[in-house]
């Protein structure tokens, strides 16, 4: 007897997710995957000044921070054919790099975690025992059965006070739930230190940035850090020192713990191994520029179809074609007016509020496709293009954490593990290992570049008469981002994103290929329909970000047209 | 004003309802029946002030700035400080059970949880663009305030409407005073905000047990009493007519004022140069090399833009006022700029202002 479920809200997301799914015989057969909300930015950012559109589009989200921004500034660029000095780049791939640290550490720990650790379960954990796991994992100083015991007491104390605030009414005690309780104790422990160094690398990123969230240091032509070590109000060898310093301290936490909880998760639930791979297409961007010209990179970007390694293609660079000719979205099923699969250059969308109807149109978000097929972005997909392409430091770090997962699991486990809800994760925290270290070799470049005598930041942009076109993209911390903007006569004409949490988040087309969330679900597990944890599980792998995802565009700069909701 | 320092049990509460509560909550614990003494004890015994965390049209940007937060830090605020009853980028529950803690919340803490909003609300077509749980914002904001103590609108969104309200506000978006007249509210505006303005007014409230002095947007003084040019470290440039006239230039590469390149402190009260961001990285934007934009102020979206136009008829030192600048978008509240120069020194440079920015000024 087939059974539907509504989870709505989805938590520790960002913004407001809905996903509805049918359960039969205890696993999911169909699932839909619904964005609840919309603000309309691009319709806002019509014949404004392009050098603007950078702080409007960052405010797309605070969770990812800085990337709209990066994307933006790189899409006007692209229409302008100008390019920024190496010292501009090399500031925008440490602001890249700091915040992805903490975006997925964040992501791990603050919004995943409570997945798959039983905080309720910590109670019962004997301190002691809890180091020596942890020691055998570990060299982590942090791991001592006095922090244990301390962790152990703070939860003691807020269950005896009646008061759970953001741990009242979860799943705690669920069936599905199989980490034993020292194993618990210490991923408590380290959720609560993983508070404290994500805010180490926001410090590093507000040195550059000026602020975080939402940097303001960034330009249409390079960036506004202003660059001399001979001047007490510019990037100095002070300041550059402290950043270095703080991306240390929480490269740290990232290979000796995050690293470690993730392989330990995925070694004593790998029975969850196999669930969750969805949409094996996946598509990701090149990104951490070495030079000026942006004509190589640190990350490799490329797609691979079908879940085949073999079939691995890269991107050359910025200006590959393969790309942005190939780039579609469709409303088909979204809460727009007409029926289309367009280019992003030719969108033209009119938002017309419904409900939700399971058979026709159910989300404010559209359904992007490349080369007509839906594609998973992400750090998976990066990870996967960057091994499948004999990439050096990737395939050395994804064998790496496969021999911990095995070690620690008893079983040998090969690649093909990283497809799933897990193998998500996993990819996760091995891209923010191997960011830690490309933040600080580019942190390397920029100090030797500044020794050179360089000191340039910034080209100004010259907005000619006519028409330009162009496409700014960006791996993000959930993956492939593009800004596509056409500029007229030096206003903006129309602007369009193409967003990681679209790609992944995005609803079915015309021709009923179900989106990446709503494929991974198929054949997961439900336990107990009343909580439904195992769906949490699978979503969250994804990093949903939902304000990222739900856009629109009227190139004709139309009123928006006003129908009423049923 | 209420208090928020809960130290008796409401007599109001059934005592037979309420020890059937902790037996449920216990047994949705998988604790055992020997904890619901406890529980009640603790229940009747000092609480942690409860608040309720909604979300809107927002990019919980706002939320970030907890995980910034410093003093306090954000396990330090939710296992210590306050009961964090709902927010749902942080709170473990999801689906109805979420929204059954917010509820049973609401009716425990009747009249006593402080409500905090991050987001603007959509109003057009009955408020449909932004749904939780199949209701409105709208909707919602009305019924979670209605049982509040007090409101704090936090960021620039749920304080004036924010990004998506700027023109021509698709969505007919609103900040909370727009919706509730009959609650104190805070505004803490900004975009996002700095966290000690926030953690400052919630600490202010628990411990003098009332709301800070706020100016006529409702903003506490504390934070927003000044402009930023009143306090900016490159104020002494402005004065002696310093100015950088492109990122990257000699005088940017100086530290000289940015005002020439779009700042917009001499319009924006907000203590940033203050407070800094980022705890001990001690930053905000103008120290980097960027102006202000002005996310403080209302409609800054459309006020403040060309962000990186220079705002008309400012009193340069050693120059007279400027009159052929860009115009801003629309009229900048309440403060004629031209105040702004009055005992600015005659400048030393007296260099020649270009009226019309070409591409990077």
């Amino acid at each position: 007897m087939a059974q539907k479920i509504t989870i709505d809200p989805i938590t520790r997301i960002e913004g407001h997710l809905r996903i509805d799914v049918e359960v039969d015989g205890g696993a999911i057969t169909n699932a839909w995957s619904s964005g609840q909300m919309f603000r309309g930015l691009e319709i806002i950012l019509q014949g404004r000044d392009p050098r603007d559109a950078q702080h409007f589009v960052q405010r797309i989200c605070g969770v990812c921070t800085t990337v709209h921004a990066l994307a933006s500034v790189r899409a006007v660029e692209d229409a302008l054919k100008l390019e920024i000095p190496l010292n501009a780049q090399l500031i925008r791939n440490l602001v890249q790099g700091i915040h992805c640290l903490q975006d997925h550490i964040v992501h791990f720990y603050a919004l995943s975690a409570l997945d798959w650790v039983d905080v309720v379960s910590a109670l019962d954990a004997d301190p002691v025992a809890t180091q020596r796991l942890a020691e055998s994992l570990s060299n982590w100083p942090g791991n001592s059965a006095k922090r244990f015991a301390a962790v152990k007491a703070k939860v003691q104390a807020l269950v005896e006070s009646g008061q759970l605030g953001p741990f009242a009414n979860a799943y705690w005690g669920h069936a599905a739930m199989k980490l034993p309780p020292e194993a618990n104790l210490m991923a408590v422990s380290h959720y609560l230190e993983a508070l404290d160094y994500q805010r180490k690398a926001t410090v590093a990123l507000g040195i550059i940035g000026g602020k975080d969230p939402h940097v303001q240091n960034l330009a249409v032509g390079g960036v506004a850090t202003a660059v001399n070590p001979d001047n007490q109000a510019t990037l100095n060898m002070e300041r550059l020192y402290k950043i270095k310093q703080q991306v240390e301290e929480v490269r740290d936490f990232i290979n000796n713990v995050y690293l470690v909880d993730l392989a330990a998760v995925g070694a004593l639930y790998a029975e969850w191994l196999p669930y969750g791979a969805g949409v094996t297409n996946y598509l990701a961007a090149p990104d951490m520029p070495t030079n000026a010209a942006a004509t190589s990179f640190d990350l490799p970007g490329g797609t691979i179809m079908g879940g085949d390694l073999a079939s691995v293609k890269l991107f050359s660079d910025f200006k590959d074609p393969s790309f942005r000719d190939n780039v579609q979205e469709s409303i088909a099923r979204g809460w727009y007016d007409g029926d289309w699969q367009k280019h992003p250059y030719e969108e033209d969308t009119k938002p017309k509020p419904g409900d939700f109807d399971e058979n026709g149109r159910y989300t404010w978000l559209k359904a992007p496709r490349f080369e007509g097929k839906p594609m998973q972005v992400g750090p998976l997909a990066q990870m996967l293009v960057g091994y499948a392409s004999g990439h050096d430091e990737i395939v050395k770090r994804v064998n790496g954490a496969l021999d911990l997962v095995s070690s620690i699991a008893g079983v040998r486990v090969g690649p093909d593990a990283l497809f799933g809800t897990l193998g998500r994760h996993a990819a996760r925290a091995v891209r923010c290992s191997l960011m830690a270290d490309l933040t600080l070799k580019h942190w390397e470049m920029l100090v030797d570049n500044i020794g050179k005598g360089d000191l340039e930041i910034f080209n100004p942009p010259v907005f000619p008469k006519g028409e330009q076109k162009g496409m700014g993209w960006h791996e993000a911390p959930r993956g492939l981002l593009s800004h596509w903007i056409i500029i007229q006569d030096g206003k903006i004409k129309n602007y369009q994103c193409v967003v990681p949490s679209t790609w992944n988040a995005g609803p079915r087309d015309s021709q009923d290929q179900l989106g990446p969330y709503e494929a991974s679900l198929l054949a997961n597990p439900i336990a107990d329909p009343e909580r439904p944890l195992e769906v949490l599980r699978t979503i969250h792998s994804f990093d949903p970000c939902i304000a990222c995802a739900i856009h629109m565009l009227d190139p004709e700069g139309r009123e928006v047209v006003k129908v009423k909701a049923l | 004003m209420a208090d928020t320092v809960n130290k008796t049990l409401d007599p109001r509460l059934n005592r037979r309802g309420f020890l059937k509560g902790c037996t449920m909550a216990a047994a949705a614990l998988g604790l055992s029946e020997t904890m619901v003494p406890k529980m009640v004890e603790a229940a009747t015994s000092a609480q942690r002030p409860p608040v309720i965390w909604l979300h809107f049209q927002e990019c919980t940007g706002c939320s970030e700035t907890l995980l910034r937060g410093a003093h306090p830090d954000l396990a330090r605020l939710i296992l210590d400080i306050i009961s964090l009853d709902y927010h749902e980028t942080v709170m473990a529950a999801a689906g109805h059970q979420a929204e059954e803690a917010m509820h049973q919340s609401m009716e425990k803490n009747a009249g006593k949880y402080l409500l905090v909003v991050e987001g603007g609300i959509p109003l057009a077509e009955n408020g449909v663009y932004c749904k939780i749980a199949g209701k409105n914002a709208v909707d919602i904001l009305k019924e979670v305030a209605a049982k509040s103590a007090a409101i704090i609108a936090y960021g620039t969104c749920a304080t004036f409407g924010g990004v998506q309200a700027a023109k021509p506000n698709p969505t007919g978006a609103v900040g909370v005073d727009s919706i509730i007249s009959d609650k104190p509210i805070i505004n803490i505006s900004g975009c996002p905000p700095n966290p000690v303005n926030l953690l400052g007014t919630i600490l202010h409230y628990l411990t003098f047990n009332r709301l800070p002095a706020l100016d006529g947007l409702k903003r506490p003084k504390f934070a927003y009493g000044r402009r930023i040019h009143d306090h900016c470290e490159r104020r002494a440039h402005f004065d002696e007519g310093r100015f950088v006239e492109q990122f990257g230039d000699q005088f940017h590469k100086l530290g000289y004022c940015l005002y020439k390149v779009g700042c917009k402190g001499p319009e924006t009260f907000a203590n940033c140069p203050v407070a800094r961001f980022n705890n001990e990285a001690g930053v905000w934007p103008v120290s980097v090399g960027h102006g202000c934009i002005g996310c403080t102020e209302p409609n800054f979206w459309d006020t403040m833009t060309p962000f990186y136009d220079r705002i008309p008829n400012v009193k340069i030192p050693g120059s007279g006022i400027i009159e052929d600048a860009d115009r801003l978008g629309t009229k900048i509240l309440g403060v004629t700029a031209a105040a702004v120069g009055v005992h600015a020194a005659v400048g030393i440079g007296k260099r020649l202002i270009k009226g019309k920015s070409d591409g990077g000024e």
